[in-house]
């Protein structure tokens, strides 16, 4: 006996109506906020913020430091990364759950536990040798250790997606792993490597937290560009603040849209 | 000569025992089974990129089994060629050579002749279709004048039309190359048209 399917699926459109309302909403809050801070005062007021000596040396301190940052990041990232995504080894899951660390940890934490380690009799040795403690070291050094994580995490993610099958034909082909990883891997990693170093300087040059706690806030020293936006707040200045807030957001976006574009490239 | 000698090895879902076989200097191996019996294994213990719980592995009556996979003279073909993503054809190729530090040049382009794909030499291995990948990974594997090919199912992703021709190739080239072929496949076509000696996996075991 055959019956009849009386069963009709339902309109789509409620699924994307709502789908359309809660990114809107997400949206009009981002854009909203950074409008406002656009307009809220003139471009001539901005300008003239952004020619003070210590916000032009704020901003070639964070220039200079997080690019340095995403060095070291990546120098840290690729063999770290490199070992999370292929090796396997007994240890594994405590190891990841320790290079995450970082990235959870409340910021001005990180701070502190940095100032706390330069306490230590190692501590105090390094810092004899290299002054990290209220230094330009110690801005690089708490932007490098957020920095860092999220550039592992980049890179860990970067050598999940290729596949280990052509290193393992270039060891058949003659070459040590270490050869083949600098021949075949490194090479179609390039554009993971370029994001993993851009999310390091993008986090570093938001990095605040631990910079104040372990590297302080003095100007002209160890004064960053977060640092301005709090100092000038600080004594109610409010319209270097807004300068400094909008180059930052300049910057970021700047990073975000070159990331998309050489992830989109085939 | 290949020779495998009491390899076991146990990993996942599959266990195998006491694998003993031999394919003779010149012929054409193929090693048949179901997928998941480990056949893939087997090809990557024989290039030394998987060690085997017990057991010798033997190429031209040289122990192996303790030599890292670039000394034993074992070339090798995965199922999908993986190319390199950034070599040209040219390059890859030539790989092994370069890494040997010998001139690749004219090995290139004889093994790109008589492979079909000289005109593919500047390109990159995107946008290229599943024939040309296998006979580009066959160039590679065969740069460097190995005795034995290792060929992990080759033929699996093509289309009739080009897997009759890459039966004629495969021939063609292990007769010219003189070396030692071992096959691994699933299909009873391919060893009824490459086989000079048919080795199955069953029940744990291989079965000459």
């Amino acid at each position: 006996m055959s019956t009849t399917d009386t069963h009709r699926a339902g309109p789509n459109w409620p699924f994307w109506v709502t789908i359309a309302a809660v990114t809107s909403a997400y949206l009009a809050l981002l854009l909203g906020m950074l409008l406002a801070t656009a307009t809220y005062s003139s471009p001539h007021h901005l300008i003239r913020a952004l020619g003070s000596r210590e916000i032009q040396y704020a901003t070639g301190l964070s220039l200079s430091t997080c690019t340095v940052t995403a060095l070291l990041s990546l120098v840290i990232a690729v063999p770290v990364g490199y070992l999370m995504s292929r090796g396997q080894f007994r240890g594994k899951n405590t190891l990841d759950t320790l290079l995450d660390v970082p990235i959870v940890l409340p910021p001005m934490v990180i701070g502190l536990c940095l100032l706390i380690l330069f306490q230590t009799p190692l501590g105090r040795a390094i810092d004899r040798v290299v002054p990290f403690t209220y230094t330009v070291f110690g801005v690089l050094l708490a932007q490098f250790t957020v920095g860092a994580a999220f550039a592992v995490r980049q890179m860990r993610t970067t050598f999940d997606h290729l596949p280990s099958r052509p290193e393992d034909v270039a060891m058949t082909l003659g070459c040590s792993r270490g050869q083949a990883v600098r021949l075949v891997t490194l090479p179609a990693a390039k554009r993971g490597m370029f994001s993993a170093a851009s999310v390091a300087w993008a986090r570093s040059l938001g990095e605040f937290g631990p910079i104040l706690v372990f590297a302080g806030a003095t100007r002209m020293k160890t004064e960053v560009l977060p640092t301005t936006v709090w100092l000038e707040l600080s004594v109610g200045n409010l319209e270097a603040a807004i300068a400094v807030s909008l180059m930052m957001v300049a910057l970021a976006v700047a990073v975000l849209l070159a990331m998309r574009a050489l992830g989109e490239r085939p | 000569m290949i020779a495998l000698e009491g390899i076991a090895i146990h990993a996942g879902a599959f266990a195998l025992n006491d694998v003993t076989f031999t394919v003779p200097t010149g012929a054409y191996g193929v090693l048949m089974g179901p997928t998941g019996c480990g056949k893939t294994t087997l090809i990557e213990i024989i290039c030394g990129l998987r060690k085997a719980a017990t057991g010798r592995v033997l190429v031209n009556d040289r122990d192996v089994t303790r030599e890292p996979p670039g000394n034993r003279g074992v070339g090798y073909v995965p199922q999908d060629g993986a190319l390199f993503p950034t070599l040209t054809v040219r390059e890859q190729i030539g790989f092994a050579l370069r890494i040997r530090r010998q001139p690749s040049e004219e090995r290139v382009a004889e093994l790109a002749e008589h492979l079909g794909i000289a005109h593919l030499l500047d390109r990159k291995p995107s946008g290229l279709s599943g024939g040309e990948r296998q006979r580009i990974a066959l160039g590679r594997a065969l740069a460097f004048r190995p005795s034995i090919l290792c060929l992990d199912e080759p033929l699996s992703a093509l289309d009739e039309d080009t897997k009759d021709d890459m039966y004629k190739l495969l021939l063609a080239v292990q007769q010219h190359e003189r070396v030692t072929a071992l096959h691994v496949t699933h299909s009873h076509e391919d060893a009824d048209r490459l086989a000079d000696v048919i080795l199955r996996i069953e029940n744990g075991k291989v079965i000459t």
